[in-house]
């Protein structure tokens, strides 16, 4: 009975109980990725960001069907925000990519951000090292709608592609430093709406400066597309081909998977590490609360977990 | 005290199938159960069997909630809870909601249905019996 075993034959019963082992990684099942990793390594990583409500899981519901057409197998990982109040979520990308459901070349799988930093969880990289595992061709990242910080994806995507719409803002906008400068792609979406070749000439301006993209010999290219009415989609996709040509051909494919590697492993400790940390917060919190009421020795209580925790991060390290 | 155990969300796929085109019923429930902590998977409107039957498989979800309104509730739920034992995924259940008269309670839950919410049912009654279900299915 074992799950990855029967994922690896195409059971995809099996390959859905596996993203739920990863999506709760512990010490206990890290040696599953690092099984998986030796296995992967030759899929395309396409990561899609862009402002929430610019039509990202539109359009790639549209890749896919494009993707499809050319005879590769393609999964989705679907990244959507968690409550902050309830720590409960509504995963709503999927609704825009049903019509994929039942095609036996495409999985696609919904994953919350369970409240971590920077957009990308430990989750989503251990089920993109699954499916890359699994023999899928193009593996999609969607994350959460990002906001100008949020770059994460740019350590674990072979391809990032950036969507912007009309009316998201000027030249300046633009410029600005974040997520707007990390892409190799860049889509100006809704582009059936006026104002979309202003926006267009913007990205344009921007690209053809060089002040975008993750330089190397690469040009980020810009495409309009319209997801509802089915445009740009065929440009779009050679764009990822050019890309994925350019990665293989320059050496840049090999360090890219070095760094989305590089990048996971630096998850799963700090995800060790604070969990270390919280169990000693907890076994301390009585003292916490003293502390507190008192608001005298605040300061001590705060280094002596310190401390502690220090301790039980180098029991950790022979481990 | 010892550190929580990291245990899963209760992930629900909720779902409309067939021509059915009233799904503010579905979202009122996403929103409730995502305000109690749950994970939703929200495939909206006019799926068929095969596709509510695959998004559950890939997303592994605990338990699969249908929403019906136009009548077709017990047609619909001999369909999927067949599809999912063809797929050996029997052991996900399955429960419904809706417009449904209280005289087919009987017949869907001899179908293999597990639970039946009718119009008016208090949202914490919901939640409860969905926590009881998750924590009985055997993973």
């Amino acid at each position: 009975m074992n799950f990855i075993e029967r994922a690896e034959r195409g059971d995809k019963r099996a390959l859905g109980r596996l993203l739920s082992v990863l999506e709760d990684l512990s010490l206990e099942t890290a040696w599953i990725v690092e099984y998986l990793a030796s296995k992967s390594g030759r899929a395309h990583i396409i990561g899609i960001t862009g402002i929430p409500g610019s039509g990202k899981s539109t359009l790639i519901s549209r890749i896919i069907k494009a993707l499809r057409g050319k005879g590769y197998s393609v999964a989705v990982v679907s990244i959507d925000p968690t409550s902050p109040y309830s720590s409960g979520s509504i995963l709503g990308d999927r609704l825009r990519m049903q019509e994929h459901a039942t095609d036996p070349g495409v999985f696609i799988r919904s994953v919350t951000t369970k409240g971590l930093f920077g957009g990308l969880s430990l989750a989503a990289l251990a089920i993109i090292e699954a499916f890359d595992a699994m023999g899928y061709d193009k593996v999609i990242v969607e994350t959460v709608g990002v906001g100008q910080g949020e770059t994460d994806i740019m350590h674990v995507a072979d391809t990032i592609v950036v969507i912007t719409m009309p009316g998201a803002g000027d030249d300046i906008q633009a410029l600005k430093a974040g997520v707007l400068e990390i892409g190799d792609i860049y889509v100006v979406n809704k582009s059936d709406k006026p104002e979309a070749s202003k926006t267009y000439e913007y990205m344009l301006f921007v690209a053809e400066k060089g002040e975008v993209g993750r330089g190397g010999g690469w040009n980020p290219i810009v495409v309009k597309t319209s997801a509802t009415l089915g445009l740009g989609i065929r440009e779009l996709t050679e764009a990822l081909d050019k890309h994925l040509s350019y990665l293989i051909e320059s050496g840049e494919k090999e360090k890219r998977l070095v760094s989305r590697r590089a990048h996971m492993i630096k998850l799963i400790a700090l995800k060790i590490l604070l969990e270390s940390l919280n169990s000693v917060v907890e076994i301390e919190s009585s003292n916490i609360i003293e502390a507190v009421k008192s608001m005298k020795g605040f300061y001590e209580e705060a280094l002596r977990i310190a401390m502690l925790s220090g301790k039980r991060i180098s029991d950790l390290t022979s481990i | 005290m010892k550190n929580p155990p990291t245990t899963r969300k209760i992930k629900v796929l909720v779902a409309k199938i067939g021509l059915d085109g009233h799904d503010r019923g579905a979202k009122v429930i996403a929103r409730a159960l995502r305000d109690a902590g749950f994970e939703v998977v929200y495939t909206g409107l006019r799926q068929t069997v095969d596709q509510v039957v695959s998004a559950a498989i890939q997303e592994d979800v605990d338990i699969i909630g249908i929403n019906q309104h136009e009548g077709s509730h017990i047609y619909v739920a001999k369909k999927l809870i067949e599809r999912l034992r063809e797929v050996g995924a029997e052991d996900i259940p399955v429960v419904m909601g809706g417009s449904i008269p209280i005289l087919d309670i009987e017949s869907l839950k001899s179908i293999g249905v597990k639970e039946v919410f009718l119009p008016g049912t208090p949202i914490s009654e919901i939640i409860a019996k969905l926590k009881d279900l998750a924590s009985m299915k055997v993973k």
